[in-house]
């Protein structure tokens, strides 16, 4: 290998790759993009973790953008098994082939049982898929939903960048893919596959960062209604609620608020909108016995 | 890529700030101590990631240290501590940070005190006074749990073996063979086609498989409960042993600790000496309703506690206001599968549920019983098991 791994051009630290996220609209900062400059270089796989609605599963969707390289994208689900992840044989097509073989005149038993085994007949699914298209970004997805089981799989993937299929052989990408794994921390994934990969905790981005990302994201948004916003959102966060909004809650609002034509967040149409960050009906209630207006004029004199 | 070299015989290396090798070397071990699994594989890989960066900024050691030690958000409170203890000035990090990860965490580099154990006796009966007062302050102390009597032992080992039942199970979305016509399974039955030569042979089924339900215990180890925490560690640590099913181990005490990691392993007394070590509030106050906020916070909304079987092990003192705990109940029963309540107290003659707390948790638990006796803890075990039902 090179040495510099999956690095596109002009990378040469985490601060470029800051620069280069942000051209595609991903606002990282150092420790994400430290991560992300690591696990693109060295090959290693990258474990986030964090809240609902950090980023995670957008990173992956930026670094794609950024390397040029199409999404391959797996979301994990209870039940999930090897042939829904890794390959499954194509039966209907082998059968095909085999009865046509059959009708021929040279049919020769031997020749079309190994063909039925060959790679034509075999179906990709997303992580053998990662592995033959190269350059890639493998996303997998929610990987504490999958059952404990399916982490063995995905161990063996992710350590050697490898799928053995017993019919056929190993099979081995040339270049391995930048692969994020993401976690919502429902349950404790097992250590084996966190060691093969950089682990990273994300945080809600501070106030700065937040509401550059939503003035990105929802560019018909005047800059005062982004600030008032985001400073709303950071007041819910701390006002014990439930599920407490994440950046996609952030955006979503200002999206909302930016469609009504607000010029920025007032109390009524605040409370007309509250469904796209409050997702409980506990929540709402204790939302609407606050006064948001007070909480933004108060966030934003902390901010 | 470049070779790295661990320092052979890691023993001599002191932290030392100007040599990264050294410093990531020293900064391993000290972790390791302060309870984070750090090998030696780590502490490569955190070298071959600070070299891949730029080993004199003190940044990108932390994050090279970081993102290769760590291995779960409560590790990073810890390695904060570690490094900045070993290097100086202020951390690198972006923000004060979610105040629920930033704790003040014991780092090995300080060690309370080691005799827990020994001055508990002489000081017991003055203290007992101060320290439930001033339990918010929280009693920092090590405490053995592993020296039993034998005739507690064998009480004990009797409730494991009674533990031992499947486990109320749940169906599955994985399905499975079955003989019985059901779902065709196309699967095999293209296989079976494919091996007769396309000729149509009967179709192969499958059924739903059943697995089993998670089980969550909250298990109180403050002062009102010290006869019993230990007792009730030990159904724990045997409830862990289920197989192929997920459980949960929490302890409440001033705060929040997870000892699920700390139970696994088939030695009973090896999981309590791990969990003693864990815990840093065996004997404090009680703060139900902020703790299982916590717990449901942290983990039980994301997933731990739904569809769960959650057991919580309490007396029910609060110190805090009850209404607290009534609210995040009801919370924990939209969640769980089943809430059963055990209150060693509760065996107890002319027994009525006054303890504030209880009294507003109640109406949401689904099972409530004693947890005094083997007899009771067998009870519980078949209740967690699903075998029998018993209202509150």
């Amino acid at each position: 290998m090179d040495g510099r791994g999956l690095l596109p051009a002009g990378v040469e630290s985490p601060a470029d790759l800051v620069g280069r996220l942000a051209d595609v609209g991903y606002l990282a900062d150092e420790g994400l993009a430290t991560a992300a400059y690591l696990g693109l270089r060295l090959h290693r796989p990258l474990f986030c973790e964090g809240e609902a609605g950090v980023g995670k599963t957008e990173l992956a969707k930026a670094l794609a953008s950024v390397l040029g390289a199409p999404l391959i994208r797996l979301q994990c689900y209870e039940g999930i098994e090897a042939s829904q992840a890794l390959y499954d044989w194509d039966f209907p097509r082998q059968l095909l082939h085999l009865r046509t073989a059959e009708a021929a005149a040279d049919f020769d038993p031997a020749a079309v049982e190994a063909e039925l085994w060959s790679r034509r007949f075999l179906v990709a699914r997303p992580l053998l898929q990662a592995l033959e298209i190269t350059p890639s970004v493998l996303l997998v997805d929610e990987v504490d939903r999958a059952d404990d089981e399916f982490e063995a799989f995905l161990l063996e993937v992710l350590s050697d960048f490898a799928v053995t299929v017993p019919e056929l052989g190993t099979l081995r990408a040339d270049v391995p893919p930048a692969v994020v794994v993401t976690s919502n921390r429902t349950r404790d994934v097992h250590d084996a596959l966190k060691r093969r990969c950089y682990y990273h905790w994300l945080e809600h981005p501070e106030f700065e960062r937040e509401v550059a990302i939503v003035r990105l994201r929802v560019p018909e948004a005047s800059a005062r209604l982004c600030a008032e916003v985001t400073a709303a959102a950071h007041a819910l966060r701390d006002a014990d609620l439930l599920k407490p909004p994440g950046i996609a809650e952030t955006v979503d609002w200002a999206q909302a608020l930016a469609a009504l034509g607000a010029p920025g967040l007032d109390p009524g149409l605040a409370a007309a909108t509250l469904g796209a960050v409050v997702k409980y009906r506990e929540d709402v209630e204790r939302v609407r016995s606050l006064d948001v207006g007070a909480l933004v004029t108060r966030a934003l004199m902390g901010a | 890529m470049s070779e790295v070299r661990v320092l052979p015989g890691a023993g001599g290396a002191e932290p030392d700030p100007d040599d990264p090798v050294r410093m990531l070397v020293g900064l391993g071990r000290a972790l390791d101590s302060a309870g984070l699994r750090v090998g030696p594989d780590r502490v490569a890989e955190a070298v071959r990631a600070a070299v891949a960066l730029d080993p004199t900024r003190r940044t990108d050691l932390y994050w090279a240290g970081r993102l290769t030690l760590c291995a779960n958000p409560d590790d990073l409170p810890k390695y904060d501590a570690v490094f900045a203890a070993l290097t100086e000035g202020d951390l690198p990090r972006l923000r004060p940070g979610a105040q629920h990860l930033v704790r003040a965490v014991p780092v090995a580099l300080a060690v309370p005190d080691a005799g827990g154990s020994d001055d508990e006796d002489t000081e017991a009966g003055a203290e007992t006074v101060l320290r439930a007062a001033a339990s918010t302050v929280e009693t920092l102390r090590h405490k053995d749990v592993t020296t039993l009597g034998a005739a507690e032992r064998a009480l004990l080992d009797r409730a494991l073996a009674a533990l031992s039942l499947p486990g109320e199970s749940r169906p599955s979305r994985r399905r499975r063979p079955s003989p019985h016509p059901g779902a065709v399974d196309p699967r095999r039955t293209v296989r079976a086609l494919l091996r007769s030569g396309g000729e149509l042979v009967r179709p192969r089924w499958t059924r739903r498989s059943v697995r089993p339900r998670p089980v969550v215990l909250l298990v109180d180890v403050s002062g009102s409960m010290s006869g019993y925490a230990d007792v009730l560690l030990r159904f724990a640590h045997a409830a862990t042993r289920r197989r192929g099913a997920r459980t949960e181990v929490f302890t409440l005490g001033t705060r929040l600790t997870r000892v699920t990691r700390e139970m696994t392993g088939r030695d009973p007394e090896r999981a309590m000496g791990a969990v003693a070590a864990v815990v840093p509030d065996w004997s404090g106050g009680t703060r139900l309703g902020a703790l299982l906020r916590e717990f449901l916070d942290r983990w039980g909304q994301r997933g731990a506690a739904r569809g769960a079987v959650v057991v919580i092990m309490s007396d029910g003192w609060e110190r805090d206001d009850p209404a607290v705990l009534g609210a995040q109940m009801s919370r924990l029963a939209l969640l769980a599968h089943r809430v059963v309540w055990c209150n060693p107290r509760a065996g107890r003659p002319g027994f009525a549920p006054l303890a504030g707390g209880l009294a507003a948790a109640l109406p949401y638990v689904d099972d409530f019983v004693s947890g005094h006796s083997l007899a009771a803890l067998e009870q519980l075990a078949r209740i967690v098991a699903g075998v029998e039902v018993r209202g509150a």
